[in-house]
């Protein structure tokens, strides 16, 4: 099969849609002849115009505020935050308005609605620029959240938010866009709220996401070495979260392991933890154990950045002291 | 800062009928008893949370409302009834989404503070000060594309002026050219704060066009026919494709900021006395009255059958029941 990369993947999930739909269109900063900070749009505006891919102020408020707007009268917009960093700038849009509005209504608004936006380590990207805040959009009721972590997985999750009658905010990680992976050429889409066992194994079941998730997989291969196998669970969409394929998994390994970018403090693994303690604790042989950042602000020097963030060695050294309880 | 010479010809153009005065008239004593009669029942226990009255202020979406179509979009405040009632809403589903029943505009699950009736296009009521500057530019924007000629209308507080999204709102509406009007229905307060404190460099609010390089127009928002001549000249604008204005009414906000404000502490009495005397209804039934627009007994006749359908509205709150609490489960997504 053909292979693209997660950046060349999401993009043509945007191209084909935009080609399906005219109700659909871009609006962010500098995704317009620039082609987007990360290049993910690159081409699009050529090709679409800048009514399809609005390039748009430097303004969060008001790209959220004007997506939620468009959406509520007939439009299908896919906004672009540059930096999961600055979403923040447009709290309120997201969390008290879009989020909301829907069920403030009483059901008879629509929000077609998805926010593009990216996050992670960026190598001395430092505090406001390498951010996982994925946690705090699954607190909110109201929006759908989805990390994929593979190229085939961005198309098709990509499109399904596009087609969704919902806001979802798209949480791509920065240091994935240059990985590759078997793409189909025609749209697909992949439900959402659905998670998929990208390694089946029956010793542990390690769940992921995003960068944590490959990861993940390579800590599976080199523990295969030693007689470990190792059941690697990517969530994809983090809200809603598919429980059973996770407590389905625990049932058969007994042992879990969580891994992610962000901080462990309130992190999504805190739900996951809770999900199997409360619904499937008879199942478990031994602790939960969380593999995640340090809570710290990023740090801007190499070796510090190296040494708050998780790693493929801690996901390792985590399983060898999981199996050995 | 006024509008141009060339918008001023036209605002004369546009002389308001007499019909269309009478029209503004009678959906200014609409708001006005509906407001009245939710603060009777707020007092009685029968509506909970929080109201924000617009008694006082009801000259300014009575103004705007007979030059806009069905077709066109209202966004409004936390102070939002009488913007809902001016653009067509039943005061019977009104009503009864400020007591909470299932019958109401938005289930029971919004109330005051977020009524919202999606199937006029009113985008609805907004509980957080400002935010619904840059959505309306986002309808506008869909608008322009989808529906050429429609036209937004974002009213605001003079409160929201402060805020950031105030300001995002009207960058993009401005850098888009967007079919959008913003009205401010400057009440003096924003809480307990008034605008010669909060934006204490300017002198009108709607100075602030400036800077966006938009129209902006202040004038008496008391004085339904001057909102009427100033709204209509702006939304011909916008639907010629010319882009936002910024128009602020000066008005003022009888009662305290909700009802558990008594509007004391902040104001003298003198000054509330003063603007009773200014009071728009009063004003504008003297005018019609001058004209021989409105006789005794035109008001009277106007003024009963309001009464009845508030009474009508009130009972009907009262009559419809509540939804189940696990309704509560429902509308957080898309469910087909």
């Amino acid at each position: 099969m053909r292979v693209l990369t997660y950046r060349e993947a999401i993009r043509e999930a945007l191209k084909q849609e935009l080609i399906r739909d005219k109700d659909v269109f871009l609006i962010g900063e500098d995704i317009g002849k620039y082609g987007g900070a990360y290049k993910v749009t690159k081409g699009l505006w050529e090709e679409f115009g800048e009514e399809r891919v609005m390039n748009t102020p430097l303004a969060e408020t008001g790209i959220c505020g004007a997506a939620l707007g468009a959406a509520l009268a007939g439009l299908r917009p896919v906004a672009e935050i540059m930096y999961i960093d600055f979403s923040f700038l447009c709290m309120d849009q997201i969390f008290n308005q879009i989020a909301k509005i829907r069920y403030m209504s009483g059901g008879n608004a629509v929000v077609p609605l998805v926010i593009r936006t990216q996050m992670g380590k960026k190598g001395s990207g430092a505090a406001q620029h390498s951010q996982c805040l994925e946690a705090i959009y699954c607190h909110i009721p109201g929006i759908k959240v989805v990390t994929p972590s593979t190229p085939y997985d961005a198309k098709g999750l990509l499109i399904t938010a596009i087609r969704e009658n919902d806001p979802v905010v798209f949480i791509e990680t920065s240091s994935l866009y240059s990985t590759k992976g078997e793409v189909p050429e025609e749209p697909y889409t992949i439900p959402l709220g659905k998670a998929e066992v990208k390694r089946e194994g029956s010793d542990i079941t390690v769940v992921a996401t995003s960068r944590c998730l490959i990861d993940s997989l390579n800590a599976a291969q080199d523990l295969e070495g030693d007689g470990i196998s190792v059941e690697v669970i990517d969530p994809r969409t983090i809200k809603p979260l598919d429980e059973d394929t996770i407590l389905d998994s625990v049932e058969k390994t007994h042992r879990l392991l969580i891994a992610h970018e962000a901080c462990k403090s309130g992190g999504f693994g805190a739900e996951v933890a809770a999900v199997v303690s409360e619904k499937g604790l008879d199942n478990l042989d031994a602790p939960i154990m969380r593999v995640a950042a340090h809570d710290t602000p990023v740090p801007f020097a190499p070796k510090m950045e190296d040494f708050i963030l998780p790693n493929k060695d801690d996901i390792v050294t985590g399983v060898r002291t999981l199996i050995k309880m | 800062m006024s509008i141009g010479r060339k918008d001023q010809a036209r605002g004369i153009m546009n002389m308001i009928k007499d019909t269309i005065k009478l029209e503004m008239y009678k959906t200014m004593v609409r708001i006005r008893e509906f407001e009245e009669r939710a603060i009777v029942e707020y007092r009685k226990g029968n509506i909970p949370g929080f109201i924000h009255s617009s008694v006082g202020q009801e000259a300014i979406p009575s103004g705007v409302a007979p030059f806009v179509t069905k077709d066109d979009y209202f966004l409004c405040t936390h102070r939002g009834h009488g913007v809902v009632i001016a653009k067509g809403a039943r005061t019977d589903l009104m009503m009864a989404e400020l007591f909470g029943k299932e019958a109401g505009y938005c289930k029971g699950k919004g109330g005051s503070m977020h009524i919202a009736a999606f199937d006029m296009n009113i985008v609805g009521a907004n509980g957080v000060v400002g935010a619904n500057a840059p959505i309306a530019s986002g309808v506008a924007l869909a608008c322009k594309r989808r529906k050429p000629g429609t036209v937004t209308i974002c009213f605001l507080g003079d409160g929201a002026t402060c805020t950031g999204s105030f300001h995002e709102g009207l960058v993009f509406a401005a850098s888009f050219v967007l079919p959008v009007v913003f009205v401010i229905s400057n009440n003096q307060f924003a809480l307990s704060t008034s605008p010669s404190y909060h934006s204490k460099s300017i002198k009108n609010l709607s100075e602030r066009a400036k800077g966006y390089g938009i129209q902006g127009i202040t004038i008496d928002g008391n004085d339904a026919v001057a909102v009427g001549e100033a709204a209509s000249a702006a939304i011909e604008r916008a639907r010629e494709g010319k882009g936002p204005t910024l128009i602020e009414g000066i008005t003022y906000r009888m009662y305290g900021h909700h009802m558990g404000d008594p509007g004391t502490g902040y104001r003298t009495e003198e000054e509330v006395e003063d603007a009773k005397r200014k009071d728009p209804i009063t004003l504008m039934c003297g005018r019609l009255t001058r004209e021989n627009i409105l006789s005794k007994e035109e008001d009277e006749k106007i003024r009963a059958e309001v009464t009845a359908e508030i009474d009508n509205a009130v009972l009907f709150a009262l009559r419809s029941s509540e939804a189940s609490p696990e309704e509560a489960l429902k509308d957080v997504y898309y469910e087909k």
